[in-house]
């Protein structure tokens, strides 16, 4: 009996961590765990590292089926929608350990959940080769940045176009993105900040589309003299002699630019089996003694105070910590996620000088509002019943009556074979495809909060058909994104096809060499990821520094800024599908063409029908079979291609470039977790498909299948 | 058709069309050349330059992507390719036997529910993938089917299923149905017609089926991510994706491991190009 009491105390407890680090901050958590596992022999700890992407959405999962990890680390912005849903477990911390602001961020509603590691905060970083000291207000950085803008060089660069950047503004200029408890965007002291913003821009002492790579590229060649950066870019700094100060007082306030503060904590599951070994562990990879090697290792701003004072001659470890006391924690309210695509719409568009600063925060205001509006009324889920088995005896019927049609189940008996071949393949759908669309399409009838789904009947769907939200005319409108999404799919699969066929009809004749060659590298954009590639037909479209422009200066035409109207936008989008989409019809044209008889061309020619006519009349209609259910297939791809439109044009300017399956996905994660709406979004795209699907067919005249 | 039937081209007419060529191939080439030129720069940066070519030949990158251990001190890039080559080929011979049995019956034989079988199959395509996630990660948790490459499998095979069923039923039209009745009269089974006259005859497309489906799984993370929760059974591109970090990403590894994914997708195009080339297509159009 001993014996076995004894067996089970030496089983270690086995808690999992799962975390997003990379490189030395996860090699310094790592060592921390195997110090803690030597020093603790009763618990067993596995660090898992996820892909930053997916690591919120796999959480949401696996927590509340009992799936998830014992422990994770994440930003503190989570703490407002997940802690009341009893995803991660309040915490008790040492008082006086941590930075209050770190304390504060991971508050939310009187209770603490988790326990501050680190902190990410904007400071001022700059070349200590062209400016001596630091600039200490507005008015000083602006003289600075005049002084040293030229020749090619900026004064100031940063990723003006970004919300979060955008906050120390908000705040320096007394505003911010909440009012209280309440979201409140069009305040004076917000169009200020927007005004500011838009004047660094219009003076010309910032690059034009400055995103986080040209920052660094800039600031590296010693193309910008002082960057506005996170601590993340002291990995990015190479070979430039560097200082690092806080942001500079706002001259016309007073007041510190307070960038955001990040925090990032540590946190136990509130499904958590073992949540005493797993809170203890956590205030220990917080506290001191651990945040000192997470900052000497892994390079990290920690939270813990204490740690500070073994870091002497550390600048810039001590630097940020000077910025900590000028931060404003990012605000944890869950109602914080529905607004960053909003500001940013309206910092685009301000910046873009298309409207005025309090027009912008007028509308972006609205947007807010609309995604933060409150649910429909619970409906009466018992007529919805009452028609779903109406509905669904009436299937039955329907199904019955085929059967019967068929000669009854001795009828269908006979089929046996038949239906013996076809199941495998029906079931394996039916159960991982089917199963799982029509589970998430029933999501369309409830309302999402916090966790909680509520029946709403219709409602989704009236809201987003009568056009409630948004007027027709509105780019964020079902219509205008229909249209947007119609004319994206059309334009699409025309230049797949022109295209494809155009280089199969060169790469056909055999008296052209290296015909292998070519075509394995023209099918090369179809083998390599297209996140990656995607990433870069983005920058080629950039307006300062991008290859297209470069291509048409060099034309003599002027330089565009791609994503500054629709059409151009569009078109980069375009651009940028074309070249992944074309390799796959060129190589169902080439197959076609191979078993296309070459006499039937050459008669034709003969009886003098040039190369055109040869084609449209000969070649084309005996092309056509094989090419339509490639571009029946080619185009439902397209419809639904969600990437391109993502990570290219990001549905700038001002949301018009979004295709419905975009929209369903911002409404499902970046507008305040509305998967009802993106749900409806999702089944009416459906509908929509298989409209287009029976249109193809009908206008084609031909059973495509 | 014998080559000499085809005239020698004019010398004009053999300029333009490479010309053409070389044209399409440097504006494909230009972006992908980028990516080299990031995998072999030593920085994590993602460069603007106008220049696509590499300027320096450094492959710290590429051993930092492949030299990764777990936790025991094992190779972990490598298991990880393992993981990838396993399931990418487990779901190309899951999906091949799916697909050329549907696709067999739906060709041969008008059994009552085929058309809404057929038209099921083309909505599959239609389903945006956004709302499927969670629910899926729900089945696979009551299937117990969660954190098994054998759950990522079934989910890949049955994904890549309909398009490839589509593509088979049109090749299968295409062979003639007396090669069939011959063998069924000299007292062969249904199984042994299918597997040993039918399945020879749509090699080509067989040849597709199995490379698109390698291609679905090769190329996943987001389920990938989502359904495994041991780094040792991840799957490449989930590995590549978590060079993205939230406020920066390593481009240099990134771009390093790119290169790595795509080269055996393009082996394996080259190696097959032919039957590529045959196997989408001749169906539908010599019927």
């Amino acid at each position: 009996m001993i014996l076995l009491v004894g067996a089970a105390l030496a089983q270690p407890v086995e808690l999992t961590l799962w975390h997003a680090y990379r490189g030395a901050e996860r090699a310094a958590v790592d060592a921390l765990v195997d110090r803690y596992e030597a020093e603790h022999a009763d618990v067993a700890i596995t660090p898992l590292a996820l892909p930053s992407e997916s690591i919120s959405s796999k959480l949401e999962a696996a927590i509340p089926r009992g799936n998830g990890p014992e422990l994770f680390i994440g930003p503190h912005e989570r703490v407002g929608a997940w802690g009341p849903r009893g995803l991660m477990a309040a915490a008790e911390h040492d008082a006086g350990t941590f930075h209050p602001a770190t304390v504060e961020a991971l508050t939310y509603r009187g209770v603490r959940y988790g326990y501050p590691l680190a902190f990410k905060a904007v400071a001022l970083f700059w070349n200590k080769d062209l400016l001596a000291e630091p600039p200490a207000t507005t008015d000083e950085l602006l003289a600075v940045a005049g002084e040293l803008t030229r020749d090619g060089r900026y004064g100031l660069a940063y990723e003006s176009a970004s919300a979060y950047y955008f906050g120390a503004l908000l705040h320096g200029y007394g505003g911010g993105v909440f009012d209280g408890e309440a979201v409140s965007l069009d305040r004076p002291e917000n169009a200020a900040a927007l005004s500011f913003a838009r004047g660094v821009q219009e003076a010309g002492l910032l690059p034009e589309e400055p995103t986080g790579a040209l920052v660094s590229q800039l600031f590296n060649e010693g193309g910008a003299a002082m960057v506005f950066n996170g601590p993340w870019f002291l990995g990015e700094i190479d070979g430039v002699d560097f200082g690092i100060a806080p942001l500079p007082v706002v001259s016309e306030t007073g007041l510190p630019a307070a960038p955001y503060l990040t925090v990032e904590g540590i946190f136990v599951s509130g499904e958590a089996e073992h949540p005493a070994e797993a809170s203890a562990f956590a205030r220990w990879l917080a506290g001191p003694e651990a945040a000192l090697v997470r900052a000497r290792e892994g390079r990290q701003p920690v939270a813990a105070l204490a740690a500070y004072d073994s870091l002497e001659g550390d600048e810039v470890l001590a630097a940020f910590r000077r910025v900590l006391d000028t931060s404003v924690p990012m605000p944890n309210q869950p109602e914080m996620a529905a607004t960053w695509e909003p500001l940013a719409r309206a910092l685009r568009a301000a910046m873009r000088g298309s409207v005025t600063p309090e027009v912008a925060m007028r509308s972006a205001q609205f947007e807010v509002d609309v995604a933060l509006r409150p649910p429909p009324p619970e409906a009466n889920p018992v007529p919805w019943i009452a028609a779903a088995a109406l509905g669904l005896f009436g299937l039955l019927a329907w199904i019955g009556l085929g059967v019967r049609r068929a000669g009854g189940v001795a009828g269908l008996r006979g089929w046996g074979h038949a239906y013996a071949y076809a199941a495998p393949a029906s079931i394996a759908m039916g159960l991982l495809v089917v199963a799982p669309f029509l589970v998430g399409a029933g999501v369309a009838f409830f309302t999402h909060h916090q966790g909680t789904f509520t029946f709403v009947g219709l409602a989704n769907f009236l809201d987003i058909l009568l056009a409630r939200d948004f007027s027709p005319s509105h780019p964020l409108s079902f219509y205008f994104t229909l249209l947007v999404t119609l004319l994206w799919t059309v334009a699409n699969v025309v230049l797949h096809v022109t295209l494809g066929v155009a280089l199969a009809l060169l790469l056909r004749e055999p008296w052209v060499q290296l015909r292998g060659v070519y075509r394995v590298l023209l099918i090369v954009p179809w083998a390599v990821p297209s996140y990656i590639t995607a990433l870069i037909w983005k920058g080629m479209f950039h307006r300062q520094f991008g290859a297209v422009n470069a291509l048409l200066s060099a034309l003599g035409l002027e330089p565009v800024s791609w994503f500054a109207q629709f059409s151009t936008a569009f078109a980069a989008n375009l651009a940028t599908n074309t070249w992944l989409g074309f390799p796959f019809m060129m190589v169902v044209t080439l197959g076609a063409l191979q078993a296309i008889p070459r006499d039937l061309e050459q008669a034709a020619e003969v009886d003098g029908a040039n190369a055109v006519q040869r084609f449209v009349h000969v070649t084309l209609p005996l092309l056509k079979p094989a090419l339509l259910p490639a571009v029946v297939l080619g185009s439902v791809w397209t419809f639904n291609n969600f990437n391109i439109i993502y990570l290219v044009s990001g549905g700038e300017p001002d949301g018009s470039t979004e295709i419905l399956i975009s929209e369903a996905y911002r409404w499902a994660f970046t507008r305040g977790h509305r998967y009802g709406y993106a749900a409806a979004y999702a089944v009416l795209i459906f509908g929509v498909l298989v409209g287009w699907g029976q249109a193809t067919k009908t206008m084609l005249g031909r059973k495509v299948i | 058709m014998a080559e000499s039937s085809v005239k020698a081209p004019s010398m004009g007419r053999l300029l333009a069309t490479h010309g053409l060529l070389v044209l399409a191939t440097v504006a494909t080439l230009y972006p992908v050349l980028w990516v080299v030129k990031m995998a072999l720069t030593p920085s994590q940066a993602f460069s603007l330059e106008l220049n696509p070519l590499p300027t320096s030949f450094d492959l710290s990158n590429f051993a930092a992507v492949v030299n990764t251990e777990d936790a025991a001190g094992g190779w972990l890039f490598g298991r990880q390719l393992f993981n990838s080559v396993v399931v990418s080929l487990t779901t190309a011979a899951v999906g091949v036997v799916l697909a050329c049995t549907a696709g067999y019956a739906f060709s041969r034989w008008a059994f009552p529910g085929r058309d809404i079988g057929m038209n099921l199959f083309l909505a599959t395509q239609m389903f945006p993938g956004v709302v499927m996630l969670i629910p899926l990660y729900i089945l696979l948790d009551e299937l117990g089917l969660l954190d098994s490459l054998w759950g990522l499998t079934l989910v890949y095979a049955s994904t890549s299923v309909p398009f490839c069923t589509w593509n088979l039923k049109g090749y299968f039209d295409t062979i003639p149905k007396d090669l069939e009745e011959a063998a069924l009269m000299d007292g062969a089974s249904r199984w042994m017609t299918f597997t040993r006259i039918i399945l020879p005859l749509a090699r080509p497309a067989v040849v597709v089926t199995a490379l698109f489906s390698f291609m679905t799984a090769w190329n996943e993370f987001i389920l990938a991510a989502t359904l495994m929760s041991d780094e040792r059974a991840f799957t490449l591109p989930v590995v590549l994706n978590s060079y993205v970090g939230e406020f920066s990403t390593s481009w240099g590894s990134f771009a390093a491991g790119a290169i790595l994914v795509s080269l055996p997708v393009m082996g394996l195009f080259f190696a097959l190009q032919r039957h590529l080339v045959e196997g989408l297509t001749a169906g539908s159009v010599k019927g």
